[in-house]
């Protein structure tokens, strides 16, 4: 057993966290139209990263998918590399497959009726695993670079992939890590550099301890999520538990992270112009799409201990 | 990354596990922990077996008896032990913590006299490190040690040691040089439990049991050749003893924990009452407990590949106590009224897991840890 990434993933996810950080400051501009470098995307190999080498892909895996997610969340990347690397992909064919490692193809799909980012994608996978145009009404979310869509529905065209719920999860899991830990890190460069009466905010431990408690949280839903990622990348038949678990963990994690952060941050927490907003929001949209954590407890319980009996 | 085991790890799992099929007596499993570990003279019999197979010292060097065996030969071990339920061998402290330091600052003569022993249990050991004064704080250690030719001279009061009814040996901190700066006037100790002037106390305990002690030690002629590194230099050497006792201490409580919700699931099967809100608990933990098993592994990761335990180790401790509280008040709740019969299984879990958040580091210690050593928050003292 060995659960440290290898070499070439330590390598991806420093390479991610530059380019990114290049691209994507946190001090950007949100409120402005976002450019997503869906082609440079392509050039980078990101969104080919798990389709073969003779489609047009790098040949890798779910892993390593999962580690762009992670560095695509803690970068608040605004494009809908989720959506067709992460939703849509496992369900696709070969040309299809194609078409979206060449930059070619963006693609949703229908997630309990919604279709994240419906107007600014080209083709959806619906309910039934049938790809359709992607056309419909948008509605906004709490997180403004994600609207969800209501599908408008043709017959559909069949895809040769089922629809794989792990994935999707395992993948939303990946994207609130990195939300989690940059919400930590904002916490902690601001207890060590605010002072009050005198003293770097951090000295006091009811500050210093909700960063700590964030850290734990961060650390065991990387946990999760990794072993989530590497269920699903290796089709191991704890995939679907092990996605409920992080899904559940890890975007509850995100959300709590950012609500302590805010809390530490106080009042700059507290305003439009400081960024934890943003990450918040994306936490919270994480936690709320699909499934939600309750219900996949209740997932996970079912599996444990079987079918509710009432008393 | 791989989380199969290796040809190796598959044959030493098999291996562990069919000698456990053999040699553990079914009505030895699922102990109840506390104070039947040495109460009950099964442990230290179980422990003898444990060594006699391999088992005890897995990872220490060949040449100190141990098995040499990769860390993940160890988590393997704990992982098996926890799914038989088999009571741990008796010697944590020796294993863990004495014997560890003694490898790294031990005199050739120390590592000769005791660490084949610790191996096999014919040496228990217990540790002195807490006071009634310093708890969480070990550099406010008062137990004076003074250097009368050949020989320490020890005085003053250790608190909350396992195992000390029954250590023959323990690993002491103690006060050498009242006039030098905090930390650097402490000296490590062997001291010999069956010396004279030494008193042992049991510490009864919430549950009711003794698990703890309180060592009084008057006028304990304790030889300077027992001096675990030099003099003043306790503070340091203390801090590998601690370092050791993260490092494996991982694998141990989350195996512990496995039992316990393995447990709480069979525990919830019997007393099924379709409650959503118990269900949704009851996922949470088991979710909580993967958490804990594969961070343990992302540590064992970095501890395999840099020899340090990393950062992830320090939250561990911290969620396993935590998440023990939670879950055995859980086990008790699901069983109704019947919960509060006196010394039912989780009624006495949880009681002892109250102790789980102040043992080994409380966890606010842990907390300004985390804080000031992994997320490099300014000092709080």
């Amino acid at each position: 057993m060995d659960f440290a990434f290898t070499d070439e993933q330590v390598e991806l996810k420093r390479q991610a966290r530059a380019w990114l950080a290049e691209r994507y400051p946190l001090d950007r501009d949100f409120d402005a139209p976002e450019d997503d470098r869906w082609s440079e995307l392509a050039e980078l190999g990101w969104l080919g990263v798990s389709v073969a080498e003779d489609e047009g892909g790098v040949g890798l895996g779910f892993v390593e998918e999962a580690i762009l997610l992670e560095e695509l969340g803690y970068a608040l990347y605004p494009g809908p590399y989720l959506a067709t690397v992460g939703f849509a992909l496992p369900s696709l064919g070969p040309d299809e497959r194609a078409a979206v490692a060449s930059g070619e193809t963006k693609w949703s799909a229908e997630i309990r009726g919604f279709v994240p980012w419906l107007s600014s994608v080209d083709k959806v996978v619906d309910m039934d695993g049938n790809a359709q145009d992607a056309r419909g009404e948008e509605l906004p979310t709490v997180d403004p670079s994600r609207p969800l869509g209501r599908l408008e529905r043709t017959n559909g065209a069949p895809l040769p992939g089922a629809r794989d719920v792990a994935h999707a999860r395992a993948a939303m899991a990946a994207e609130a890590v990195g939300i989690a830990q940059r919400a930590l890190e904002l916490g902690i460069e601001h207890a060590k550099t605010r002072e009050q009466f005198g003293k770097p905010i951090g000295v006091y431990q009811a500050v210093s301890h909700q960063l700590a408690d964030t850290y734990t949280d961060v650390e065991l839903a990387r946990s999760l999520a990794y072993w989530a990622a590497w269920c699903v990348a290796e089709d191991d038949e704890q995939a679907a538990i092990a996605a409920a678990a992080a899904k559940a963990f890890a975007t509850e994690a995100a959300v709590a992270a950012c609500e302590r952060s805010i809390q530490v941050l106080a009042g700059i927490g507290f305003t439009w112009e400081h960024p934890l907003h943003r990450l918040y929001k994306r936490a919270l949209w994480l936690e709320g799409l699909g499934t939600r954590p309750s219900e996949l407890r209740a997932e996970v319980a079912e599996a444990l201990l079987g079918v509710a009996v009432p008393a | 990354m791989d989380l199969r085991d290796t040809p190796e790890e598959a044959a030493f799992r098999a291996e562990v596990r069919a000698w456990l099929d053999t040699n553990l007596p079914e009505e030895k499993r699922g102990w109840r922990g506390g104070a039947q570990r040495f109460d009950d003279a099964f442990g230290r019999e179980w422990s003898r077996k444990l060594y006699e197979a391999g088992y005890a010292g897995l990872t220490w060097p060949k040449e100190y008896g141990g098995a040499g065996a990769p860390y993940s030969f160890q988590a393997i071990f704990y992982e098996e032990m926890a799914a038989a339920q088999a009571p741990a061998h008796v010697g944590v402290i020796g294993l863990g913590m004495a014997g560890p330091t003694i490898m790294a600052h031990g005199t050739d003569a120390q590592k000769e006299a005791h660490l084949a022993k610790i191996l096999s249990a014919e040496e228990i050991w217990c540790q002195g490190f807490s006071e009634p004064d310093a708890g969480s704080d070990l550099a406010a250690a008062r137990t004076r040690a003074e250097r009368r030719g050949d020989v320490y001279v020890v005085n003053g009061q250790k608190v909350w040691s396992s195992f000390a009814h029954i250590a023959d040996f323990c690993i002491l901190v103690t006060l050498s040089d009242p006039e030098a700066a905090r930390t650097k006037g402490l000296t490590y100790l062997v001291v010999d439990m069956h010396a004279p002037g030494i008193e042992v106390r049991p510490l009864r305990q919430i549950t009711g049991e003794a698990e703890f002690n309180e060592i009084f030690f008057t006028d304990v002629e304790v030889p300077v050749s027992n001096r675990l590194g030099e003099e003043g230099e306790g503070w340091q050497v203390a801090m590998t003893t601690l370092l050791h006792e993260r490092a494996t201490l991982g694998f141990a409580l989350t195996a512990a924990l496995d039992v316990g919700v393995g447990r709480l699931l069979s525990t919830a099967r019997e007393h099924a009452d379709g409650d959503q809100g118990h269900r949704e608990r009851i996922a949470a933990e088991w979710i909580e407990l993967q958490a804990l098993r594969y961070t343990n592994y992302r540590a064992l990761g970095t501890y395999q590949r840099t020899g340090m335990p990393g950062p992830e180790g320090s939250a561990i401790k911290l969620r396993w106590s935590e998440q023990n509280q939670r879950m055995t008040k859980l086990g008790r709740e699901l069983l109704g009224p019947e919960g509060i019969l006196d010394d039912g299984w989780w009624h006495h879990q949880q009681l002892r897991s109250r102790g789980n958040t102040i043992e080994a580091g409380t966890s606010e210690v842990l907390r300004n840890i985390i804080a000031e050593r992994v997320l490099g928050l300014p000092r709080s003292r």
